[in-house]
């Protein structure tokens, strides 16, 4: 089985950083992973993306024709992957920047997040695209929070120690605001 | 007394220790681990120019090769850099020069020296949209100039294409090898994705073995010079430089062909790509099996030489050929070399930095299985013979995002 996401937003939100860090955690868990990023012009400031693939045997297409979940961190992130979620996907959207913004489908788990507030909760207020990366996994559970948090501490503690607290709180704020609800 | 079999046993890793290995394993970009896997090859010497989409593979022999004692060289110029590697190659030093598609033309020349005086190197190229400048995209529309092109003369190259990171981390030992076997330049070619991507690998190496060349310039205090040269003035003397030559490449082509196989036994269909390619490939044909449609992967990991025997004698009891690539369609004519009209050959390919999709190529697919079931049909029934062969109209079947060529098609269908 295997499972995609795009992150998108804004050079600068850790768009790359955390689909990274989701690669790694599937490593962990003992899955297949591939990570490939935007590397056009969108490198050089506006908007930034980067496509996940966790699987349980060798990832094969690194391009797919519709994701299974996107995390948008703005608007014109927004505007061009809610269209490419697969129906019955998760359509992740920054409701910190996004406001009163939706994706326009009916078919797909549109989660808003306050992802600013969400992560200074964590200890640091720009770390929003952790926490909506806490929100996928509590979500989809593609990946153990374990790995994920083992993960972190591996990738941020190499060169910024002292952003690894925050990183995990704001992974954890994710998580639960991810979690899905249970049935009424 | 224990049998080899028994031992083999004993030594094979534990389930255990096998997923313990497969959790360990690195997440590395793909220009990077080719980078590194040269450093871990013996790689001597490094000269390059920055290019996107193939700047970390420089980056890190930047960093990588100084700490080592090694040589790193930016040169001012893809020139400056594909001549201080054929000097630096020429006194038996292991050399590796890597860049993208424009800068790999700027090399031209220098490639055919190489060839022609008989010096080992291996080149990378991490292919980008052309043609002139083009785009930064992931392209395949390098291949006629890996394996029919670069120089002038009558030479051949050896090319390699991985599909993985892994995969072309093997092969750049792969390529150190080949190069010193028969003193030739050896290419590696990937598209940007996969000098982009990022995948888990296990950090594990090849150093090839080392030689002591009877050819290379090292001084000759003590014993006759040596020379390494591409010219040769007296024409019966050139031919037999030139025969040497063409003698070595078939012996290469008999004995350096890769590829692989994957779903062939009970295919009815083959699809035939390389590189990213192979991979959408895979996932169409996971979807294609899903519907009931038998078809398979024929994956050329050397595109010269060119697995043509092994796909002419898998063609013989094939449907249909769909090939991809990630471009206008190049490798598809050595497709329908190989395959001598024994089943249609159909394409489908994107360009500029576009990749074929999973579903695309999917849609293709089922084209050709439409058009070799009525093909079929039509030969058992009492039907006049068609004018045409079959592969007529599945030669240019190219992406729906293409109308024109299907419009032309069309036209040539009609005349």
């Amino acid at each position: 089985m295997e499972h995609s996401v795009v992150f998108a937003g804004f050079g600068g939100q850790g768009l790359l950083f955390a689909g990274q860090v989701l690669a790694r955690a599937a490593i962990k868990d003992g899955l297949e992973a591939f990570w490939i990023p935007s590397y056009g012009p969108e490198m050089r400031g506006g908007t930034a993306s980067c496509t996940v693939i966790v699987g349980d045997g060798p990832i094969g297409s690194p391009v797919v024709d519709r994701f299974d979940a996107a995390v948008t961190m703005n608007l014109p992130s927004l505007r061009k992957f809610a269209p490419r979620v697969a129906p019955g996907g998760l359509l992740a959207m920054n409701t910190s920047l996004l406001g009163k913004e939706t994706g326009g489908r009916h078919d797909v788990d549109e989660l808003h997040l306050l992802c600013t507030e969400l992560a200074a909760r964590g200890g640091d207020d720009k770390l929003v695209t952790i926490v909506a990366l806490g929100a996928l996994v509590g979500r989809l559970g593609w990946v153990t929070p374990g790995a994920v948090r083992a993960a972190l501490r591996e990738m941020a503690g190499r060169k910024r120690p002292e952003i690894v607290e925050a990183d995990l709180g704001a992974f954890d704020a994710g998580l639960e605001a991810g979690a899905v609800p249970a049935a009424t | 007394m224990r049998t080899d079999r028994e031992s083999d046993l004993e030594a094979r890793p534990t389930a255990a220790e096998l997923d313990t290995a497969r959790r360990s394993r690195v997440l590395m970009k793909g220009n990077q681990a080719i980078a590194e896997a040269a450093v871990q090859a013996g790689c001597d010497a490094y000269f390059g120019y920055p290019i996107t989409p193939q700047a970390e593979l420089l980056e890190w022999m930047a960093k990588r090769m100084p700490e080592l004692g090694r040589v790193f060289v930016q040169a001012e110029s893809e020139l400056g850099a594909i001549n201080m590697a054929l000097g630096a190659a020429a006194t038996g030093a292991r050399v590796m020069v890597s860049s993208s598609s424009p800068g790999i033309s700027l090399m031209a020349e220098a490639m055919s020296y190489m060839a022609g005086s008989g010096t080992p190197m291996v080149l990378v190229n991490i292919m980008r949209a052309g043609p002139g400048l083009g785009g930064i995209g992931p392209s395949q529309s390098d291949y006629f100039q890996a394996t029919k092109g670069h120089g002038h003369g009558d030479y051949r190259v050896p090319v390699l294409a991985p599909d993985s990171i892994g995969e072309a981390m093997e092969l750049t030992a792969t390529s150190f090898e080949l190069a010193e076997r028969y003193r030739t330049p050896v290419m590696l070619v990937a598209d940007g994705i996969l000098g982009q991507a990022m995948e888990p690998v296990e950090l594990r190496f090849r150093m090839p073995e080392r030689h002591a060349f009877d050819w290379a310039l090292t001084g000759a205090a003590g014993r006759p010079a040596r020379i390494i040269k591409s010219i040769d003035l007296d024409p019966e003397v050139l031919e037999n430089r030139n025969l040497a030559l063409q003698h070595k490449y078939r012996e290469i082509a008999r004995h350096e062909v890769r590829w692989e196989g994957w779903q062939l036994e009970d295919a009815e269909f083959a699809i035939v790509a390389y590189g990213t390619a192979a991979r959408v490939a895979r996932s169409a044909i996971a979807k294609a099996r899903e519907k009931g449609i038998k078809v398979g992967l024929f994956r050329p990991i050397t595109l010269w030489p060119f697995p043509e025997r092994q796909l002419m004698r898998l063609s013989q009891r094939l449907h249909g050929i769909l090939t991809v690539e990630l471009s206008s369609g190049q490798m598809v004519e050595d497709v329908r070399l190989a395959v001598e009209g024994r089943c249609p050959v159909a394409f489908h390919g994107r360009m500029g930095g576009m990749v074929p999709t999973p579903d695309e190529v999917l849609g293709a697919l089922k084209a050709l299985r439409g058009r070799t079931e009525r093909a079929r049909g039509e030969s058992h029934a009492v039907a006049p013979p068609r004018a045409e062969p079959v592969h007529a109209h599945a030669t240019y079947e190219h992406s729906e995002t293409t109308p024109w060529v299907h419009e032309r098609a069309r036209r040539e269908g009609r005349r």
